[in-house]
Parts: C-alpha cells; sequence; structure tokens
C-alpha cells in the first residue's frame, strides 16, 4: 500500500466522475442465478441424495465423480488458467494417497483431516520440483517433461516397499475412513467426506481464480512476454500454478483411495488416469470450474452408460473386452467430435444451450403475454 | 552519459521542463546482432524527461529491435541502456514495471481471456503487497488493494474512454480498440517512461486522430516520457518533440522534426523529395 500512496495523484480529470459508479457497478457483476445453481445442487448433494441414493449410485458414480472432478480443477489450475501442459496429473494423485496413508499408519495420533493437508502439502513440494521445467520449456517439451513425474512417481511406489508398508503384493487396505471420532465407512458417509472436501476446495479455487493472482496466472497464460514485461513474477506464479495444482490433485488422490476404492496400488495412478484427468478438463472446458465437474460427470458416467446400452443391445456378445474397447473407441470419437465443435468444452455448450433455452421461454412468454394481451382488448 | 546515480530520485517529469530534465532514457552505442544481420549499429541518443519522441525509418531498420534491447527482450551485443538514473549492459525486463517503464507492442500483446478491465487491473498487480493466501481469503488490506487497482484501472478506462468496452473479453473488440486498451494497461500504472511501438499501425484516420490525442494526454496530463515508434510521417511530424531516425541500424538524423524534414540524409534514406512525401504521406 505504501508504494501505492506515493504514487502521483490521479488527475481529477481522469478520475473522479467514474470513481464511484463503476464501483457501485461492481457489486452486481456477480449473477446470481449461479449462486442458487450452486445453492441448491449443494442442498440436492447434502441433503436429499444422501436419503434417497441406493450404494450403487454412490459407490459406482458419485464418489468417484467427485474425486475425479477434483483432481480435474487441480490440473484445470495449472492448464487452463496458467497455460502450462502437465501429463503426470495420476503422479500427483498417487503422492497424495500414498502420503496419507503412510501418515495414517506411521503418525496414528493424527486427525485424518490433518492427514489430507499434508499429503496435499506433500504432492505440492513434488509437484513443485516437477514444474520447475516449466520455468525454461513451453508447450509439448513441458508436457514431455511432466511425463518424467509419472513414470517416475510410478517407479518409486513399485520399487520402494516402505511406502506400501512392504506389502508382498505392493496393494495396501487403507484404514476405514472416520473423522473427529466419526466413522465414515458406510458409502454415504465416505461420499459425504468426499463431498465436503470437494465443496471447501472448490470454495478456495474459485476466490484463487478471481483473486488478483489468479487473473495474473491467466495473464502468463496468454501472452507470457506482455505479462513479464508488465510486472508479473512470471516464473514464481508458475511454481505457484504446479504447487497449487499438484495439492488440489494430491487431495484428490486421497479421495480416491480413502473414500473410493480403499485400497491404494501404483497401477491405479497410471498414465491412462492422467489422460483421463486431461479429458476431463478438454472435455469440459478449460479455465472453467464448472467444466471440471461436466467432464468428469461424462467420463464416470459414460462408461456405465454404454455398458447398460451394450447389454441391453447385444446381449451376452457384450462382453467386458468388447466394452473396453468400445469405450475407448467412443471415448476417443467423442473427443474429437468435441475439439472440433466446441473447444471450449461442456461448459460452453452448456452456456449456448441455457442462452438458447431463456431466449425460447422469454419469446414464448412474450408471446403468451401479447396474445392475452389482445384477447382481453377484444 | 547525463544521468547520474543521484538523479535517480528526482525523475517526476512534470516537474521539470523538458530541456532542464534529466533523460529519461538514454541508450549509448547500443550495437545488436543477429547472426550475421546488424539490426543496431551504435546507437546513441538521449530522451528528455517529458518529451515525445518518435523513432522512425524504413522498415528493417532497427527500431523494434531499438526498443526490445531497451525493454531488455533482447539482449544488446555492446552499449549501455539508461534508465531513470540506472545504467544496464542489459535491462532486466522483470523490473522494468518497477523501473517505471512500460511499453506497447507492434502486435497487440493483451491477455485475450480477460475482460478490457482486468487486462489494464493487471498493469497494476506488481504493486499489490498482499500474498495469495490473504487474496484468497479476502484479508481488508487485500481487498483495500485490489479495489484501489480497480478504481485506477476504471479511471484509465475513462480516460481513454474506453468505459463501454469495460466488461467486454477483449479478444472479442475491434483492433483499434484492442490498441486502446493495451495503451490503457501501459500507462495505468503512471510510468516515467512510455514505450509503443507502431500504436497507429493499421489505424483509421479517425482513429490515428484520437490516439494522438490520447498519446498527448498521457504526457501531458500523466506526465509520461514517450518514445513512440511510427511510420506515418504526418502524425510524427505533428505530435513528436523530437525525432530520432534509424536507417540500417545507424542513428542518420536526430532533432526537432523541421531539422529532421531538412536533413539531407533522411531525406535519402527515408522521406524522400518533397512532392513525394506530399504523395506517399501516411506510408
Amino acid at each position: 500500500m505504501t508504494d501505492l500512496a506515493l504514487d502521483k495523484p490521479v488527475p481529477p480529470n481522469a478520475a473522479e466522475p467514474n470513481r464511484t459508479a463503476p464501483a457501485a457497478r461492481r457489486g452486481t457483476v456477480r449473477p446470481s442465478p449461479t449462486a442458487l445453481g450452486v445453492g441448491l445442487l449443494l442442498a440436492v448433494a447434502f441433503g436429499l441424495l444422501p436419503l434417497v441414493g441406493s450404494e450403487y449410485l454412490f459407490d459406482a458414480i458419485l464418489t468417484p465423480f467427485l474425486a475425479l472432478a477434483l483432481a480435474g480443477l487441480g490440473l484445470n489450475i495449472l492448464t487452463g488458467y496458467a497455460g502450462q501442459v502437465s501429463l503426470g496429473s495420476a503422479a500427483f494423485m498417487a503422492v497424495g494417497a500414498y502420503a496419507a496413508f503412510n501418515l495414517s499408519l506411521r503418525l496414528p495420533g493424527l486427525p485424518f483431516v490433518v492427514d489430507i493437508l499434508l499429503a496435499g502439502l506433500v504432492a505440492a513440494a513434488v509437484g513443485l520440483v516437477f514444474g520447475l521445467p516449466s520455468l525454461r520449456l513451453r508447450g509439448f517439451y513441458l508436457a514431455v517433461s511432466t511425463l518424467a513425474a509419472q513414470f517416475f512417481v510410478q517407479w518409486v511406489f513399485n520399487k520402494v516397499g516402505w511406502f506400501s508398508n512392504n506389502s508382498p503384493s505392493g496393494i495396501v487396505t487403507v484404514p476405514p475412513l472416520s473423522v473427529a471420532g466419526l466413522a465414515l465407512d458406510g458409502s454415504v458417509g465416505r461420499y459425504l467426506f468426499a463431498l465436503s472436501v470437494v465443496s471447501v476446495v472448490t470454495l478456495v479455487v474459485w476466490r484463487l481464480v478471481d483473486s488478483p493472482t489468479g487473473r495474473a496466472l491467466a495473464a502468463l497464460r496468454d501472452h507470457e512476454t506482455a505479462a513479464r514485461v508488465i510486472g508479473l513474477p512470471v516464473l514464481r506464479l508458475k511454481l505457484l500454478a504446479f504447487a497449487v495444482s499438484s495439492f488440489i490433485i494430491g487431495v484428490a488422490g486421497v479421495l480416491w483411495a480413502f473414500a473410493y476404492l480403499r485400497t491404494v496400488e501404483p497401477a491405479g495412478f497410471n498414465l491412462d488416469r492422467s489422460f483421463q484427468i486431461l479429458f476431463i478438463v478438454i472435455i469440459g472446458g478449460l479455465a472453467s470450474l464448472r467444466g471440471a465437474f461436466l467432464g468428469a460427470a461424462l467420463i464416470v458416467v459414460f462408461p456405465l452408460a454404454l455398458a447398460r446400452l451394450g447389454e441391453t443391445l447385444l446381449g451376452g456378445l457384450f462382453d467386458s473386452g468388447v466394452l473396453e474397447m468400445s469405450q475407448r473407441i467412443v471415448l476417443g470419437l467423442l473427443i474429437i467430435a468435441f475439439l472440433i465443435a466446441e473447444p471450449a468444452g461442456l461448459s460452453a455448450l452448456l452456456d449456448r444451450l441455457w442462452r438458447r433455452v431463456a431466449g425460447r421461454l422469454a419469446a414464448l412468454c412474450s408471446a403468451l403475454c401479447s396474445r392475452f394481451a389482445s384477447n382481453r382488448s377484444a | 552519459m547525463t544521468a547520474t546515480p543521484s538523479e535517480a530520485v528526482r525523475i517526476e517529469p512534470r516537474s521539470t521542463q523538458p530541456q532542464a530534465a534529466p533523460a529519461a532514457l538514454a541508450v549509448d552505442g547500443l550495437s545488436l546482432s543477429f547472426g550475421g544481420v546488424t539490426a543496431l549499429n551504435g546507437v546513441s541518443f538521449t530522451v528528455a524527461a517529458g518529451e515525445i519522441r518518435a523513432v522512425i525509418g524504413p522498415n528493417g531498420a532497427g527500431k523494434s529491435s531499438l526498443l526490445n534491447a531497451v525493454s531488455g527482450l533482447y539482449r544488446p551485443d555492446s552499449g549501455r541502456v539508461w534508465l531513470g538514473g540506472h545504467s544496464f549492459a542489459a535491462v532486466p525486463t522483470d523490473r522494468l514495471a518497477a523501473l517505471g517503464v512500460s511499453r506497447t507492442f507492434q502486435n497487440l500483446a493483451l491477455f485475450k481471456g480477460l475482460s478490457v478491465l482486468d487486462n489494464v487491473a493487471a498493469g497494476l498487480t506488481h504493486r499489490l503487497r498482499a500474498g495469495v493466501l490473504a487474496q484468497v481469503i479476502g484479508l481488508p488490506t487485500a481487498r483495500r488493494e485490489r479495489a484501489d487497482a480497480y478504481d485506477r484501472a476504471e479511471a484509465l478506462l475513462a480516460f481513454l474512454h474506453l468505459e463501454d468496452a469495460r466488461d467486454r473479453p477483449v479478444g472479442t473488440l475491434p483492433y483499434g480498440v484492442q490498441k486502446r486498451v493495451e495503451l490503457a494497461r501501459a500507462l495505468v500504472a503512471r510510468p516515467r517512461l512510455l514505450l509503443l511501438d507502431e500504436p497507429m499501425a493499421g489505424m483509421t484516420l479517425t482513429e490515428k486522430q484520437e490516439l494522438t490525442g490520447c498519446i498527448r494526454a498521457a504526457r501531458d496530463d500523466l506526465g509520461a516520457t514517450v518514445v513512440l515508434i511510427e511510420h506515418d510521417i504526418g502524425v510524427v511530424m505533428g505530435l513528436s518533440d523530437r525525432i530520432a531516425v534509424l536507417d540500417y541500424g545507424r542513428l542518420i538524423g536526430d532533432g526537432t522534426p523541421e531539422a529532421i524534414r531538412n536533413n539531407q540524409a533522411v531525406i535519402d534514406a527515408y522521406l524522400g523529395v518533397a512532392h513525394d512525401l506530399e504523395a506517399g504521406e501516411g506510408i
């Protein structure tokens, strides 16, 4: 602040007339329909679903959806907002999951919420290290260097038995989830826990991308040279993006392991998972918070829907091998179609649909009103 | 060179007369080459505080290279750049904003995904003191800083008549307006030195006249020393206090518009003879 105070006073002709009016307008920038929609969604997710949902809905759909949406949110900060490509998301999920497992195993006194935070910090630290190449590399070259994270981390967890408590199979079962003495090991409990974590993190991310730092990240993405010239700390911003993104992806890994699978194994965090998270971000929409959720919903629901559809249409012919193959093919086609038709993703598609529906509704309303009015006058 | 460390503290352009003022910018023997191509060859000149200085010359004369060397995007092979009383062999781009220098680019360098207001406010982000956490939590200092930055950005939008475009994504605006947004972003931090690389390229006559007024106002009302590269000789003659002419990386003329108009070397290299100037005005 002091250095702003030192600045020359704004010349009266330039400043005064507009000082108050726009400030008043700024209060109304946030559209209330969004707030209403989010409120409604939260009410349904927290209040209604736990009462009516089946175990299948929580275990097979909602909980993995939440974990993947969170991972997508984390990657979106790095790729969508800061413009740095990463193919190592699953590695940071693995770091988070293994860190939380080892913390709960080796420091049993710590509350689980602290475990999660620490696991996120460990993932952030690892992300920071693998983010260092971003200071020199861009685009494809950076993407390839983040692949190193993917392969290195998976190799370490396979190689060093200590991380999986020397389990001979390499697969470890995580302790049942409990927060503040409250056992959350049922389907609903694990779902509610994941939902709470995702809600809190999403709120924080929303605040972050809306802050001057969030804008600075977007500036860095859109024009790095201009960002440097106007004095943005480009290197620090890049590392910050890597750290925050990895933190969130690490927390997503904890949810994946503790709330969804209840086991941890390195193979669960392979390159396929990294691509899956990248697809979530691309399909959902880059630089859109909603996009991560929409993309994750599609990625989780789509294979299940396809399996059901194949079963009904083809019966016995549609075995798991065919299913897996057709999943890949259809998903690939879907991504291509998306990149061509709507590069801005599901989020933009939804916006467009909404505008069209709202426009139709408005037109319909005014037509009805005018007919009503003319009827009355006649 | 004219600038000495003691002058670093009094670089308030408005408080000084152009003639008596210390240099806002000086380049001394600047040379730069790319492979075998010489972009700048021992260029030296001084820009007094509070002056509007044009840099002209044929295509490939080294004008943009000069600006890029001054803003640290290129590292000169030899020579020094004096900015605000500091001398640099290579100007640190990261410190440019802190040194009170801002610039625009020949091809638009806006943040396409952000609104006009956010683009302009970004020009003040380097001054924010609140950390990320304070911003996310929304501590009072962070909120005050931010509100202050946006107030200043709004004031500048008004100054450059951009209020109507305020919330538009900058990529959706016409070219001329985008150019003005970039000028607003450069001006919002109240630079002591403003470097403009072809601010009027591709503009209509009306847009050029408007922008000429804006540049003059930037000097007169906001106290910025202006260095601009421009091809429109009509604009240059009317707007600038002094003109530097580059040709093949060398400084071939430096002086008032009147002196430049009559400088034989400049006429031969760039302006052409008088009747050609009339015909080719606005090249």
